[in-house]
């Protein structure tokens, strides 16, 4: 029999709140996150408003030795993981340490640290360059610093995915407890709010030029314009099902579905493939679209990729045919951290039976056929939802999680 | 900074490489090794890194392995200044 994997604990950190308890509640307040950029001097950049982290002190949540050699994007997994363990009940230091993982995604980079300290190399010569840089702003410092923490030596990775990596690593987690494991963190992180690192996001002219915090990201609205870039991030603890039963520690939901699908080169003529991973990501959840009761739905905000995502939606569940909602309009696009944050909020709705809303948006446009979820939340009985991510060319991700009878 | 001192170096270790959770930099800490301070190698590189820059003394990576205690790195630099 295959062994399911649950999830029995969240730890969240988005530009709305610090905590799963202050996410949630700024999600169902329909409080936003996104604001003119207070990080560095925003004159010289055309992208004016960003979803920025307020009020993290790293150094009051972990030990300075940690804090160091990490950046930011690290620290926020650090926080989240320890965060996920407290929800679960689980202390690491008491379990098999190679029966617990570590998967986490992130796309982005260390893009602080790294910048800091290029400008030393360049300013002041190679020795004058941290010895953590050897480490610091690599993809792969999120899971090694998280496993070093805890002790948790199983299978472990990681993915960089661009946006889909939030669900693409949780995906794999799953994989992990099926092959043995009885533990793994999982989720993305990400913050990129440095010179380099937003530079780098200025080219594939996708972000929002807006100055307005509530008028920047639209996804499916007649003014949809781009998105606005957030940070943050979110570590799920995935349990194998009868490990969580014999603790007694009560589940969110399942991880019942996952696929993944990469665009076929544009060259070829052959569309987008997001379709592949919904209908990949139900199939392997045994469930049929009439099943679903939401759809956390990836919105990227730029009306061409909107369109996208509508076909693909309307192709499986008929026009209209579900729920959806994008709570990200009140955080920005996380990068990998965006689609994990969207899975804790498809697991809360589970739990509280009531979906956040689309912050923001108001005049959905005709070419998105979608049932929208505007206003204020919508109670609703929820035991089954598919959250969509996408990353920038080409990838798609799907994950369906249900609810523990 | 002309020369360093343990205190010095303590001063570099806590507030420019961290400290862990469990670890007391206050004691005698001269002769006892890096690691069980919590010190891990690349963090050695960093306390160096950090050394040399404010001491303006040359520190090449073969000497490292020498140097494991908080005490030979100040010996360490103490006779690179006067050889200078």
């Amino acid at each position: 029999m295959t062994r399911r994997a649950v999830v029995t604990g969240l730890g969240v950190l988005a530009p709305t709140g610090i905590g799963t308890k202050a996410y949630w509640a700024a999600a169902l307040d329909g409080r936003s996150g996104l604001g003119p950029m207070t990080r560095m001097d925003p004159s010289g950049y055309p992208i004016k408003v960003i979803g920025e982290v307020r009020d993290f002190v790293p150094g009051d949540l972990l030990p300075s030795r940690v804090v160091v050699e990490t950046a930011l994007m690290t620290q926020y997994g650090l926080v989240c993981a320890d965060e996920a363990l407290r929800d679960g009940e689980l202390d690491p230091g008491e379990q098999p340490e190679y029966e617990m993982s570590v998967v986490t995604a992130n796309a982005t980079g260390g893009a602080e640290f790294g910048q800091r300290e290029m400008q030393n190399l360049y300013a002041k010569g190679p020795s004058q360059v941290g010895a953590y840089m050897a480490i610091a702003w690599f993809y792969a410092a999120n899971s090694g610093q998280i496993s070093i923490r805890h002790g948790m030596r199983g299978p472990s990775g990681v993915f960089i995915t661009d946006q889909a990596g939030g669900l693409d690593c949780v995906g794999q987690a799953r994989r992990v407890i099926r092959n043995g494991s009885t533990f793994a963190l999982s989720g993305g992180t990400d913050s990129s709010f440095s010179p380099s690192g937003l530079v780098g996001q200025i080219p594939p002219g996708l972000v929002s030029l807006s100055t307005d915090p509530d008028r920047a990201y639209l996804p499916f609205d007649v003014a949809a314009d781009g998105y606005t870039p957030g940070e943050g991030g979110a570590i799920l603890l995935v349990e194998e099902a009868a490990s969580a039963q014999a603790r007694g520690v009560r589940p969110y939901g399942e991880i019942a579905g996952y696929a993944t699908a990469f665009d076929p080169h544009p060259r070829t003529g052959r569309g987008p493939n997001l379709r592949r991973a919904i209908e990949g990501a139900l199939a392997d959840a045994r469930t049929a679209p009439e099943d679903v009761d939401v759809v956390f739905a990836d919105g990227y905000g730029v009306p061409r990729l909107d369109r996208l995502e509508c076909e693909a939606l309307a192709g499986v569940f008929g026009p209209r045919g579900v729920a959806v909602t994008v709570p990200k309009t009140a955080t920005g696009r996380m990068y990998a951290a965006g689609p994990t944050v969207d899975l804790v909020a498809a697991l809360l709705s589970l739990r509280h039976g009531v979906i956040p809303s689309t912050l923001n948006v108001t005049a959905v446009s005709p070419d998105c056929p979608v049932d929208l979820v505007l206003g204020d939340p919508r109670e609703a009985r929820v035991r089954t939802a598919l959250v969509i991510a996408r990353g920038y060319n080409g990838f798609n991700a799907a994950v369906v999680v249900k609810a523990v009878a | 900074m002309d020369e360093l001192t343990l205190d010095g170096l303590r001063e570099i270790m806590r507030h420019c490489v961290g400290t862990g959770e469990s670890v007391n930099l206050d004691g005698d800490i001269r002769d006892t090794a890096f690691t069980d301070l919590g010190y891990d190698s690349l963090a050695v590189l960093e306390v160096v890194t950090q050394v040399q820059g404010r001491l303006g003394v040359s520190i090449p990576d073969e000497a490292l392995n020498d140097i494991e205690t908080p005490g030979a790195l100040v010996e360490y630099v103490a006779s690179q200044k006067a050889g200078a």
